[in-house]
This record gives structure tokens, C-alpha cells and sequence, in this order.
């Protein structure tokens, strides 16, 4: 049966960097794996998308997650949560990091950071867990990881601890950053059981 | 080896693997990554250039192919139009090692814009046969099978690709390079010289190729059936099918085209008997369903489907299916907008802060990140149909002016790419044909838009090696304009007096300002470092005992600065690459410098 994760957020945040972990990840133990982004602008503060969906035993067809068809959305900002909820299937979850980042009409002054977004993810899918990434990377001593550990969230909701991310990790993160990244990965496992 | 590629990834695999020896582009959403990745081949094995235009990239393709090497050539949808002129007669002298020119299509203008156009209809015009692949897979093999095609029918073969076939990854299986044995060049003016004593027969020829291509048609596997339940069945092409197993999975029974041009009208006819009923899903226009109504086979396709935009499972369940989409009960007031905007630290914002204060100007702009300077906060940017045509839009809008008396002035902008692109010979005739416009090129040293390309001004070559700069300055002079400064864009006194300046002068021709400054998301050469010894030096802060609150810093729109509604005081965050815009527009000098560059 094929699964749908559902990666978003603002350019610059590392979605690219979350979603291509765990596609080598599913690569490696043997799934079809098709991944899709839309990134033409995102150095640019836009909004970000990158569509990841695996199957164990047959075939993924659709590159492109459906209305209602992600197993799991995880947004890097809290906004894009909500431009992208419905893509999330009701009975599948929401992990929201609730950083802000403004967009040019709050820039500009012309319009204020909306209030009350979690709630509202509430009403869109059975599970909702908002963390704040960054402060929950500062933890472990760099807000740069919040990524990972949202990669984290995914293993364990999505039931991928039988594949060596410890391995995907040291294969693909530059060496100093190898053990901290492997702590945020270990931290974002255990934030659904909060 | 399987390996996770995205289809530009694919298609440069593709390209080394069949032994090609050439390849050139020019940058262009979504089909950049090509050339990119074919750069990062050993030298040896393959050349890669970034052209100055896509007509250039196709004809010293055509060249590498006459000398015997297989050569390759990579653009997005609208290089098409800029190159048309060589695509139309190659296809009656055909070429002579292969040749093959991928291009990449938008059908939903997700990050690109400009045009949804189908180049099919171009491939169909221009007489070439061409693949159209699904996934990345096929996206190599279809390459390969092109070079094949390419030498065994005398023409180059083009490779159709849209968005989420470039940008998808999708697993590949991958082979080692085949050597190539370069062809002999043998001078053969009948062949490429289309003369009237030599264009007839080479027609002739062109059409006769069509008949064996036809045959192939027929035959090849790329064009294959998939039979499950016959009371549904589908024609489709690219990633429709894709998304057409995605939605009918063994529900319905397939023919997948991956070869057109001619269509395989043969296999067609037999999959038609053989269901109930047809549908036709392709991206975008009608080119098979309006080959097999010609052919009278009953069929639905843009009866049912949106006749625009990308046909993905959600749309092929609610016009096929009729099934509604799903959607949620939220607040969306919620949701504000997150246009793209330039950079913090972007050296466009200094010209476009001081532009848009000027009144009764008429900014004739073009392709590239400035682009966005015509929206909010600049409004500066009156028109920007396609590459290089600012400076002859602005031209022809002054003529225009003068005929009716009328004052509003121009200020024509475009980047050092784009310039070099096409917009040379724009201001050539600006020139030659004399208008009072003042004509920007904001060199920012590098093709930015599309991620950081070099160019032919910029030093360095695709594959990373020295290369001579072409010379704007010089260029501009060289082709008559007079009047040539360049500033810092930057300084906005500067800026400022520049634009007066130029503005000013009546009946002098057309004038050029060029803003010289790096891109901030540039990686500097030691030749920038030289030049720009100031390069985003300072982090600033905005002391909030000073701040006013008068929000004039935000009118520069820059992602490092945000207004807190509480203090009422601006901030800046850690995004400031100290390009000193804001603090020249802050009436209170309320920013300090709050991290000095080592």
C-alpha cells in the first residue's frame, strides 16, 4: 500500500534536506520511493512543498499527494500547516513546528501574524502535535537541527524504526555534525508519546 | 545500481551514458539542473556550456553533431520561441552525429510562469519526432533511444518534459557510458545549405523519414499496452499516466505513448476495439485525441478535462469519476500570503527603492529576480513579456510617446543575463533608432533567478574553468550609447542622482546606468572579493529608543526586517547581510551595527 508524507514549510528551512533523508532511507531497505518538490522560487521566502510517498510492496504511481491523501503533513512554519491541511487524510496527523516566519504583507506592516492556527489544524486530522522546533533543537545545542528531529516524528508515526537511520545519518551529514544530528533524531522519536 | 533521480538528474545520466560529447543550455526553470548536472561529467567524456541564448545552444549543438560527436541541448518551454529560427531548418538538414534536445515544459506555471505552452504543437510544426517520459527511468532510457533514433533517421530527436517529470525523484537503474566512436565529417553543402536549389529535396526527405518513423511508431515498446479491465480504457502521455494508474490502478487498460510523431494510428485503432470506452490524458493540448478524432475513433478527452493546467489525480477523479474533492472546514482568513520576494542583503532593492519613488515613469522590465520588483513594495514594473525584450518594449513605448505628444518617460531594466541574452540587439535598435530612454542593465554577476549560473560576463565557464568576461560597459559604448554609469546600487544617493541624470537629458539618445554588485547568494570569486572589498560587511540592529515607529525601513521590503506591533519599534533579525539600504531610508539613524565583519 503506498504511504504519503506530506513535507512543508518556507524556503531555507531544510525541508529538502528532511525529505531527502528519509527517501534514502525508504531507497535503502528495498521500497519504490517517488519524491516531488516544488521549488522554483524558494530561495526567495516562498511557500515550500515536498511530497514523499513509498510503497513496501508494489509500485508508486503519482509523484503528487491527492486531497486528503497524506498519511502524515509536517510543517516546518506554523501558517503553512494550514495552506497545505487539506492534503492530510482525517484520521492521519499533523506535526506543526510552530516557528513564524513573516511574509511580505506582515513585513510590510500591512497585515499581522494570524492567531489560534493549531486550533483550527484541530479540527482537520485525529493527531495534532505542535513543538517548537527550534527551541527544541536549541536543546540539544543547535536550532539548525529541527529537521531532523521532524524526520524523527515521521519514523516513528509512520512505523520506519526497522530501517538503520543511524546509518542514513552518518552517510549523509557532513562528519562534525553527524552525533548531533543523530540526537535529534533520537529526540523527534520521542515526541509523539508527550 | 538504483539510485533516487530527479528527471533532469535522469536526463544528464542519459546523456553521458549514450557517449555524448557536447551539451549546452541556457538556464531555465525547470529544466536548469540538466546542464548542471552533465557539468559535473569528466571534461574529458563531455563538454558543458551555458550559451547566452537558447538559439545559440541549439545551433552550436548542430555544430558538435556535424563534427561527429553526439550532442545534447537542454531548455525550458519558452526556449523554444527564443531559438525557433535553427530548430525549423535543422529539421530539414538533419544532423550527423546524434543530437537530441530535451525540453521542459510548465503545464501548471508552478514556479516559472511566462507560458503553459505544449511544445509538442512546435515538435509537430517543426517536424520532429520526439519521447515523452513519465519518470526518471524512462526519462534516461528515452535519451538514449533518442541518440539511436536520432543517427538511424537523419534528425535530431526531442525529449518532452513537464515539470514534475525534472523535479520528481524516481529510482533509476544505472549503466556505464557507452564509448562512442565520433562519425567522419564530410562536407555536404546540399545537406546544410537550405538554398532553393537544395531545400525541395531536402522537404522530400523529411517526409520520407516520416514513413519509416512511422514503422518505428508502431513497433517500439516505449508505445505499449497495458490490458486490466477493458470498460475504461486510456491514452495517455508523460506523467498523466502516472496519475492514471494512481486513480483507475487495474480498473482500466492503458496504451502509453512514449513515442510521437508520427502516432502509432495502428496500435491506437486495435486498444480502441478492444474497450468499452476512451479517454485520452495528456498535458496540455489536445495533440493525440485530436489525431485519433481525425481518425474517427470515438473518444472523451478536453470534452471532460480542463482544457489548462496539470491533469493530476484529483482533477482525473472529479471530471472522469465524478467524485468531489474533499475539502476541510477551517478559517481560511487565516492563511495570508507569502509572495517571493527578493533577498535580504539583495542588490536589486537599493535601485528598486529609489525607482519607485520616481512619478509619471514608465518601467519596461524583463526576466529575473527583479521581475518581482513589480509588485509590492516597488510597483516597478510596467511590463516583462519575455527575455531581453525591456529594453525594445521601452524603446518602442518612447516612440510611441513622442508620436502622441505625451510625456511619461521610460526606464527600461534588465539583468547582465538577460541582457546578454537577448537584450543586446534590443539596445542596438534604441540606438540606432534613437530614443530618449534610459535603459538599466542590474548586473548582479551571475544568472540568479534559476540558482546561480555563471555567464559570459560573469569569468568562469560551466565546468568551472577561467573564461574571458564580455565587457558590458564596453559592449554598450561599442554599439553607440553615450551616456554609460555605473553605481553602486547600493548608494541610494547614488542611484538617485544617476536616474535625475539620465532622466534629464532630452534629445541625447538612449542612456545606460548598470548597477554593479554581486548577488548576495553568490559564491564569491577571488576576482569579486578583489572588487567588492565592502561585501556585506556588517550585521545591523535597529536601537528602539530611536525607532519612531514610522514604518519607513519596511518599505524597502526586506525579509531581515519585521514591525513589532507591541514595542511598535522595527526589528531586524539575524537575516541582515549589512547591505545598508534600510538605515539610509530611516529618518532617525536608528540603526547601529550590531555585529562588526571580522
Amino acid at each position: 500500500m503506498t504511504k504519503s508524507v506530506l513535507l512543508v514549510g518556507v524556503g531555507g528551512q531544510g525541508t529538502i534536506t528532511a525529505s531527502k533523508l528519509l527517501t534514502l532511507g525508504l531507497l535503502e531497505s528495498g521500497y519504490d520511493v517517488k519524491m516531488n518538490e516544488i521549488h522554483g522560487m524558494s530561495q526567495r521566502g516562498g511557500s515550500v512543498s515536498s511530497d514523499v510517498r513509498y510503497n513496501d510492496t508494489g509500485k508508486v504511481h503519482s509523484p503528487v499527494i491527492s486531497l486528503g491523501g497524506a498519511d502524515i503533513l509536517v510543517s516546518f512554519e506554523e501558517m503553512e500547516a494550514l495552506r497545505w491541511c487539506d492534503y492530510v487524510k482525517p484520521e492521519g496527523a499533523i506535526i506543526v513546528s510552530t516557528e513564524r516566519i513573516a511574509g511580505l504583507p506582515i513585513m510590510t506592516g500591512r497585515m499581522e501574524y494570524p492567531e489560534g492556527i493549531v486550533d483550527e489544524l484541530k479540527k482537520v486530522a485525529k493527531t495534532v502535535l505542535a513543538i517548537d522546533g527550534p527551541a527544541e533543537a536549541e536543546k540539544i545545542g543547535n536550532s539548525r537541527v529541527t529537521n531532523v528531529i521532524l524526520l524523527g516524528v515521521i519514523v516513528k508515526y509512520m512505523g520506519l524504526e526497522n530501517i538503520d537511520w543511524h546509518k542514513i545519518i552518518r552517510e549523509n551529514i557532513k562528519p562534525a555534525f553527524i552525533d548531533l544530528n543523530i540526537k535529534a533524531f533520537e529526540l523527534g522519536k520521542t515526541l509523539l508519546d508527550r | 545500481m538504483r539510485r533516487l533521480l530527479t528527471g533532469n538528474e535522469a536526463v544528464a545520466r542519459g546523456v553521458w551514458e549514450a557517449g555524448a560529447g557536447y551539451a549546452a543550455a541556457y538556464p531555465g526553470t525547470p529544466s536548469t539542473e540538466i546542464l548542471e548536472n552533465i557539468a559535473m561529467y569528466d571534461k574529458k567524456d563531455i563538454t558543458a556550456e551555458w550559451a547566452p541564448n537558447e538559439k545559440v545552444a541549439v545551433e552550436s549543438s548542430l555544430g558538435a553533431s556535424m563534427a561527429g560527436i553526439r550532442s545534447f541541448v537542454s531548455m525550458k518551454c519558452v526556449g523554444v520561441n527564443a531559438s525557433a529560427d535553427p530548430w525549423m531548418c535543422m529539421s530539414y538538414s538533419g544532423c550527423n552525429a546524434g543530437m537530441v534536445i530535451a525540453v521542459a515544459d510548465e503545464p501548471g506555471q508552478q514556479s516559472s510562469g511566462q507560458t503553459a505552452q505544449d511544445n509538442r504543437t512546435f515538435f509537430k510544426f517543426a517536424k520532429y519526432p520526439f519521447f515523452e517520459p513519465s519518470d526518471s527511468q524512462e526519462a534516461k532510457d528515452m535519451v538514449k533511444e533518442a541518440f539511436r533514433i536520432s543517427e538511424a533517421s537523419d534528425t535530431a530527436v526531442a525529449v518532452r518534459l513537464t515539470t514534475r517529470v525534472c523535479h520528481s525523484k524516481t529510482i533509476v537503474e544505472l549503466e556505464d557510458r557507452q564509448e562512442y566512436e565520433p562519425r567522419n565529417y564530410e562536407r555536404n553543402p546540399a545537406k546544410y545549405v537550405p538554398v532553393p536549389g537544395h531545400s525541395p529535396a531536402l522537404l522530400e526527405k523529411v517526409m520520407s523519414k516520416a514513413d519509416r518513423l512511422r514503422e518505428y511508431s508502431e513497433n517500439t515498446p516505449f508505445n505499449r499496452e497495458e490490458i486490466y479491465d477493458t470498460k475504461i480504457g486510456i491514452i495517455c502521455s508523460g506523467v498523466s499516466y502516472c496519475y492514471a494508474k494512481e486513480v483507475f490502478g487495474e480498473n482500466a487498460s492503458y496504451l502509453k505513448i512514449g513515442f510521437l510523431n508520427p502516432i502509432p494510428m495502428n496500435k491506437i485503432r486495435a486498444f480502441a476495439q478492444k474497450v468499452d470506452k476512451l479517454y485520452i490524458i495528456e498535458e496540455t493540448d489536445p495533440i493525440i485525441e485530436d489525431e485519433v478524432r481525425l481518425a474517427g475513433i470515438p473518444c472523451h478527452g478536453k470534452d471532460v478535462l480542463p482544457k489548462t493546467g496539470e491533469l493530476l489525480p484529483d482533477v482525473l477523479r472529479e471530471k472522469i469519476l465524478g467524485v468531489e474533492i474533499p475539502k476541510v472546514d477551517v478559517d481560511r482568513g487565516k492563511i495570508l500570503p507569502r509572495p517571493p520576494m527578493l533577498c535580504s542583503g539583495c542588490p536589486h532593492r537599493g535601485f528598486f527603492y529609489e525607482l519607485g519613488k520616481l512619478k509619471n515613469v514608465m518601467v519596461s522590465s524583463d526576466i529575473g529576480c527583479y521581475t518581482l520588483a513589480w509588485g509590492e513594495p516597488f510597483h516597478t514594473g510596467d511590463a516583462g513579456i519575455c527575455m531581453g525584450s525591456s529594453l525594445s518594449v521601452g524603446h518602442g513605448f518612447k516612440k510611441g510617446m513622442d508620436k502622441k505628444n505625451g510625456n511619461t518617460k521610460v526606464v527600461s531594466v534588465l539583468g547582465d543575463s538577460t541582457f546578454l541574452h537577448t537584450g543586446v540587439q534590443s539596445l542596438m535598435t534604441a540606438v540606432y533608432n534613437n530614443s530618449d530612454t534610459v535603459n538599466v542593465i542590474l548586473d548582479n554577476r551571475i544568472t540568479a533567478m534559476t540558482g546561480q549560473q555563471e555567464n559570459p560576463s560573469s569569468g568562469l565557464t560551466a565546468q568551472g574553468d577561467a573564461a574571458v568576461e564580455t565587457d558590458i560597459p564596453a559592449l554598450c559604448r561599442a554599439l553607440g550609447v553615450k551616456h554609460i554609469v555605473t553605481v553602486n546600487p547600493n548608494d541610494l544617493p547614488a542611484v538617485r542622482t544617476a536616474l535625475k541624470e539620465a532622466l534629464a537629458r532630452e534629445g541625447e539618445g538612449p542612456s545606460v546606468i548598470i548597477t554593479r554588485w554581486p548577488c548576495v547568494l553568490k559564491k564569491l570569486s577571488q576576482a569579486d572579493k578583489e572588487e567588492f572589498p565592502s561585501l556585506y560587511a556588517d550585521k545591523y540592529d535597529i536601537d528602539k529608543d530611536k525607532c519612531i515607529g514610522c514604518k519607513q525601513c519596511l518599505k524597502v521590503g526586506c525579509p531581515a526586517i519585521t514591525f513589532n506591533s507591541e514595542t511598535k519599534t522595527a526589528e531586524i533579525n539575524d537575516d541582515c547581510k549589512g547591505c545598508t539600504v534600510c538605515c539610509q531610508v530611516c529618518p532617525k539613524q536608528a540603526m547601529y551595527i550590531k555585529e562588526a565583519r571580522a
